[in-house]
């Protein structure tokens, strides 16, 4: 039974590892708490599941479904994060806010408040081994989940791209300095979030079945948990934050029903904010003089 | 006034409530994005003394702000040792976490609600914001505002300048709770019901966007900002959901070609001189 609740935690963490991933992107390349990625993990689910009861093929609906989320990230890099530095710290974060409410509720015109049932693509296939039930679509994702961000480590690590990505999130101007052209590698990055987060956004709708225009808050604000328990800015550290959230959550649903995964997941984030704010495997910030 | 007008009214009353308990820190830099956790816990707190320990309304809505100004003061002490995002962050976990309590607490009815037995009249709900407004202005004009604003612009300086940091961002914090807690409680006792879903992320964080779109430079920004979320709406009598897709992209397109919000010290300036007053200036006299 304990072994069950293992896996169904680390399956509903990996949802939670492509949000933290996107987040960590987001403040530890461009300093930028993006919060209009729920929106955009929302965008990834309605969009494809517009498309499929369109009568879309489903790799189109998913495909088109990325784009929107893309195209979507391009304009929260322009009117979010381009023409907001220099403000006041706060300004791009509630802009970012501003983009979430804008979306869910154009989505909510759009369709309607009601939850949808997503189409089952995989039909209803499950992995049976020794007991365990393991859901394909979720067996997928957390395959999936795993080979992005190993390609994501090794883009950042290996290739130029990659170089330039850590050569800004160092430092800015020196980055400038050495000719990278930040005007044009920024809006890189906010797609490759987007793709992230939207691709989150699809692989919940597979494996939980279910799409509204809010969807994005209850796992986009876990994700944002993963990040910071994590450590801010660190790929690995969203990896296992994502998986830690997931675990807490089933563990909570298990131990003491479902209204209490509020108080544990938050409740323990309040106290890692307190006792070891940079995170669990993050670096400690280095310290202000007062 | 009609029966729409004094709802209106009060709707507007709660938010300029929570507007300037969103103010206050903000004022010194820090990002409350958990306000309604501490509107909920002024709620339920006022409404319970009056439903079972027989407290008046006089008396059982400012222990309702003391409540949260005293949670405030608790976790003031851990949570303003981080800055910046770590903080907002922080009071937004803490928002969800005081949510989900008393969505799980029996005493006060867990998820069916608690309903309040004893009814704060229009009249009292107007006069508290109108206090609050007139405290929040009073304040306003003395030094505590300027050295918050000092500690917004730069922590060190205002730390070299001999300001104590720490004391005033914990004492802007802590009132701007206890402000919240008010308007919770009252809240509670005019609408004579109360659901944890209501004191959700969705309120503290709309709060914020308002008083933002509203601008924080001067103290009558957040008054603006909560007019314009609540009157405008009723005005254009759209959907519900056009009325945040309107406001939401007003919001994101003040934070770009804006982000000062609406009401700047300039701007107020431009309004002083247009009613002809004089400007200030020395020397501006032949």
């Amino acid at each position: 039974m304990i072994a069950q609740q293992l896996i169904n935690g680390v399956m509903l963490g990996s949802i939670y590892v492509l949000v933290g991933v996107s987040f960590t992107l987001a403040i530890g390349i461009l300093n930028f708490l993006n919060f209009s990625i729920p929106g955009l993990f929302m965008i990834g689910g309605m969009v494809s599941w517009v498309l499929l009861t369109q009568g879309w093929h489903w790799a189109a609906a998913i495909g088109a479904a990325l784009a929107a989320a893309a195209l979507v990230s391009l304009a929260v890099e322009q009117l979010s994060y381009r023409r907001t530095r220099g403000a006041d710290p706060e300004v791009p974060l509630v802009s970012s806010l501003g983009f979430l409410v804008l979306l869910e509720n154009l989505v909510l015109v759009g369709v309607g408040s009601d939850q949808q049932t997503f189409p089952s693509l995989l039909g209803d296939f499950n992995f049976r081994i020794g007991g365990l039930v393991i859901g394909a679509a979720q067996a997928i994702s957390l395959v999936l989940t795993f080979a992005l961000v190993v390609g994501l480590s090794f883009v950042l690590g290996r290739t130029n791209l990659g170089r330039q990505i850590r050569a800004i999130a160092e430092s800015r101007s020196t980055a400038v300095l050495l000719g990278v052209d930040v005007g044009r590698l920024v809006p890189k990055i906010f797609v490759l979030t987007a793709l992230f987060t939207a691709l989150g956004g699809v692989m919940f709708a597979l494996s939980y079945l279910q799409v509204s225009p809010f969807m994005g808050e209850g796992v986009g604000f876990k994700g944002v948990a993963a990040m910071i328990i994590g450590g801010m800015g660190s790929v690995w550290g969203a990896v296992i934050g994502g998986l830690i959230i997931g675990l807490i959550e089933v563990g909570s649903i298990w131990a003491f029903g479902a209204d209490t995964v509020n108080i544990a997941v938050y409740g323990s984030l309040l106290l890692l904010l307190i006792l070891r704010p940079h995170g669990l495997f993050g670096k400690p910030a280095i310290r202000e003089k007062l | 006034m009609s029966g729409y007008q004094t709802g209106v009214l009060i709707i507007l009353c709660f938010n300029i409530m929570a507007a300037y308990a969103v103010y206050l820190p903000l004022v010194a830099g820090q990002l409350n994005l958990g306000i309604a956790g501490f509107m909920a816990i002024g709620a339920y707190t006022a409404a319970y003394l009056t439903n079972e320990m027989g407290w008046s309304l006089v008396s059982a809505i400012p222990a309702g702000g003391l409540a949260a100004g005293g949670l405030a003061l608790l976790v003031a002490v851990p949570i303003l040792r981080t800055h910046g995002i770590y903080l907002a962050l922080a009071t937004f976990a803490l928002g969800q976490v005081i949510s989900a309590v008393f969505l799980n607490l029996e005493v006060v009815g867990a998820a069916a609600g608690y309903p309040v037995s004893t009814y704060a009249s229009p009249l009292a709900v107007f006069s508290v914001t109108a206090a609050i407004v007139l405290f929040v202005v009073g304040l306003s004009q003395t030094r505590f505002t300027l050295y918050l604003t000092a500690i917004k612009n730069d922590r060190l300086v205002a730390d070299l300048l001999g300001l104590k940091v720490w004391g005033l961002q914990v004492a802007a914090f802590t009132l701007g709770a206890a402000i919240a807690g008010i308007g919770g409680g009252l809240y509670a006792h005019h609408f004579s019901f109360i659901e944890a879903q209501h004191f959700s992320v969705q309120l503290s964080i709309y709060t914020v966007l308002y008083v933002l779109l509203g601008g924080t430079q001067t103290v009558w920004g957040p008054l603006v900002g909560a007019l314009f979320f609540s009157l405008v709406p009723e005005l254009l009598r759209a959907g519900e959901a056009w009325r945040y897709v309107i406001f939401a992209a007003l919001i994101v397109a003040f934070m770009a070609v804006r982000p000062q919000g609406l009401v700047t010290s300039t701007a107020l300036r431009g309004i002083g001189r247009l009613f002809g007053r004089k400007p200030a200036a020395p020397g501006a006299q032949p």
